[in-house]
């Protein structure tokens, strides 16, 4: 008999739910392969993983992993994810959602989870859009990108996400592209086994409407222009690593320190009492 | 001279937008709102309309927006469906005790969770006590036709509260039908100039908008919005008869579709009347005595007219594409029944039907006839297309 190999990363999948909604050439994919890999590298107890989305393309992530995960409403995951860790601190809670959903609707949450050091991990996909809703305009659409509800360009400033997150109190901040798989992997790895709010900002493509609008082509070409355009600068000052339109995109791992988390704090307020 | 155009229910309230024309619009996408926002970005994009439009990061502060805006003295627009309002909640409150006129196609879809893109009026019922007025649509023609009376309606001095226009989602916010426009001077004409009451940017007669009210006077301003609301019932006939004679097409507080003679009277609003009303045309075609109402306005609900127009009935079975989840039944019969307290004989069944989207076909719809003629009835709602 010739049966097929078991895929090494069916195990942390639902393949029933499989195939996934994403379109061809989506780094959401890749970026989840990336999450696999680095649970491994990590060499956590897939028991003790939650994984919490909020909606959106990216959002659909905790419908297709096989841990224990909670698909939340728009904008919300940061304190459903809370609330899960503080419930159960034993747990590994990792937070995998999309740019409008944590930084739009959700962005409050954010800053708030940040400042408190809560022991989560954020991997947030960065496709300067909403793409799911059909790709309107968002916080992080940099300046004159074309989308469904800029048809001639954005007006308004974008965040840079690196800088938000350190200044908001994050202990890791890192960014990567779908083309950096072993640096993303290892980046999500060293948030996992960090104590203390963790980012990594996974810039990634969009071909069905962020590319689409501003033709750049499809998922391979984003793929080559961030080969062609991506620097490498650990610890760069997150001051200095905002993206523009056909800008360089500066990634890297910037921010890696140590402070206590809420549980620290809080215990260290009623232990002995 | 009126422009007909195959437009699909988002075509038929951008259309509506444009030629409103609203000083300010703030929104956030929701799906199936989202190319109603398109359309109408695209409008803006292209200067055919003057509006401010602001893409805020979410509903809470879309209608927050629409709120300062409109207290401003902006003639204020938006639109969402489902989780979009569920997050409007506070706001919606505040723009109806604040007595602003603004006017939200609400494309009626299910709340999470769990979660569902599909129509059902889960949205729009669970705000039918907000202070905003619910105006109910069966189909593109009146999304359009009820938009523009919805802003008249609003601005009138005598109601001054929003309104929500809600339509189904995905079945007529994605369906293309033929659609009749009025001409863009028409719509000026008929809405008028907006002149807002006590606006904020009236510098030489300061107002506060919103402070604190406690035991001394909140009672009486509350008091006021509820009389706006009673105020709201002739206002909307008044604008209709006016629409009709601009338009030729006619609207009231609900429709009566053979009802008038019927034993058998069906109550239903949105799109599902469109499939009420073949069933009706099978079912009085091979003779039977059946009828069917349409509730077009919810919100301020029609209790005499409705006790008037059921007065006669034998058996009434009350469509609800919303569960109360109470264990009474969904918020349309409800309320139907308790206008008829003590003013009907009739029996009244509820049936719960169209839940997430799902479908209700012709062969559905006379089954409830057939129900209410072989006097099934019970106390509790029926569920309708679903498995058990
Ligand atoms: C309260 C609320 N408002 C709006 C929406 C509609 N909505 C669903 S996903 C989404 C944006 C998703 O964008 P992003 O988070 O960037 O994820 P992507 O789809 O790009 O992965 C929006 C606006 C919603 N579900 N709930
Ligand atoms: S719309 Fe964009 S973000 Fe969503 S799955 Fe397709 S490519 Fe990915």
């Amino acid at each position: 008999m010739n049966q097929m190999p078991e895929h090494p990363l069916e195990r942390f999948l639902r393949m029933d739910r499989i195939p996934h909604i994403w379109c061809s050439g989506c780094g959401i994919g890749t970026a989840v392969t990336c999450f696999m890999k680095a649970l491994d590298e990590a060499e956590i107890d897939p028991d003790k993983v939650v994984v919490v989305s909020g909606i959106g393309c990216t959002g659909r992530v905790a419908g297709y992993v096989k841990f224990d995960s909670f698909h939340t409403t728009h904008g919300r995951a940061v304190p459903f994810a809370t609330g899960a860790k503080l419930a159960n601190p034993e747990l590994t809670v990792i937070v995998f959602s999309g740019d409008g959903d944590l930084f739009a609707i959700g962005g409050n949450h954010f800053i708030h989870a940040a400042r408190r050091n809560v022991d989560i991990k954020v991997f947030c996909i960065n496709n300067f859009i909403y793409g799911m809703t059909g790709g309107q305009v968002a916080p992080t659409t940099p300046l004159g990108a074309r989308t469904s509800t800029s048809p001639y360009g954005c007006f308004e400033p974008p965040f840079n996400l690196p800088y938000l997150a350190e200044s908001s109190g994050a202990v890791y901040v890192a960014r990567w592209t779908p083309l950096h798989i072993r640096r993303l992997t290892h980046s999500m790895a060293e948030a996992i086994t960090k104590k203390g709010f963790s980012f990594v900002e996974i810039v990634s493509p969009c071909p069905t409407v962020y590319s689409r609008y501003n033709r750049l082509g499809d998922g391979l070409d984003m793929i080559k222009y961030y080969r062609d355009n991506c620097r490498i600068e650990n610890w760069a000052d997150t001051k200095n690593v905002p993206m523009e339109m056909g800008s360089e995109i500066v990634v890297g791992k910037f921010v890696d320190i140590d402070k206590p988390t809420f549980l620290d704090y809080q215990r260290g307020q009623t232990d002995g009492k | 001279m009126s422009t007909i155009l195959p437009l699909t229910g988002n075509e038929s309230g951008a259309e509506v937008m444009r030629q409103i024309a609203p000083d300010v619009v703030a929104a956030y996408p929701i799906t199936p709102q989202t190319e109603l926002m398109h359309r109408f970005a695209d409008y803006v994009a292209d200067g055919k309309v003057p509006t401010e439009l602001i893409l805020v990061e979410s509903e809470h502060s879309a209608m927050s927006a629409c709120v300062g805006a409109s207290a401003a003295g902006a003639r204020v627009m938006t639109a969402t469906s489902s989780q979009g309002m569920a997050l409007m909640w506070e706001i919606l409150y505040i723009a109806a005790a604040l007595r602003l006129p603004i006017v939200m196609p609400l494309v009626n879809r299910s709340l999470s969770a769990p979660i569902n893109i599909h129509c059902d009026h889960s949205d729009s019922m669970g705000a039918r006590d907000t202070g905003w007025l619910q105006l109910y649509c069966e189909n593109c023609q009146e999304i359009y036709d009820t938009g523009i009376q919805a802003m008249k309606i609003a601005e009138n001095k005598d109601v001054l509260l929003p309104v929500m226009v809600c339509y189904d989602g995905f079945i007529l916010s994605h369906t293309v039908e033929r659609v009749e426009l009025l001409e863009d001077h028409e719509v000026k004409g008929f809405i008028g100039e907006h002149i807002a009451d006590h606006p904020l940017l009236d510098v030489d007669n300061p107002v506060t908008y919103g402070p604190l009210d406690l035991q001394d006077f909140y009672f009486e301003h509350k008091r006021q919005e509820a009389e706006a609301m009673r105020n709201a019932k002739p206002v909307v006939l008044q604008v209709a008869e006016e629409y009709e004679v601009l338009s030729g097409r006619k609207y009231g507080l609900f429709e009566e579709y053979f009802s008038k003679d019927a034993e058998y009277i069906m109550v239903c609003l949105g799109s599902a009347a469109g499939t009420a009303k073949a069933a009706v045309d099978e079912l009085r075609a091979a003779g039977e005595n059946v009828g069917l109402l349409k509730l077009r306005v919810f919100r301020p609900f029609p209790a005499e007219e409705l006790v008037a127009a059921l007065a006669d009935a034998k058996r009434i079975a009350v469509m609800d594409r919303a569960d109360g989840v109470n264990s009474i039944g969904g918020p349309v019969f409800s309320e139907i029944r308790a206008a008829l307290y003590g003013r009907s004989s009739a029996k009244i069944s509820n049936y719960i039907y169209g839940l997430g989207g799902r479908d209700i076909d012709i062969e559905m719809m006379k089954s409830v006839f057939q129900d209410m003629k072989d006097g099934k009835y019970a106390e509790e709602a029926f569920y309708l297309g679903v498995r058990e």
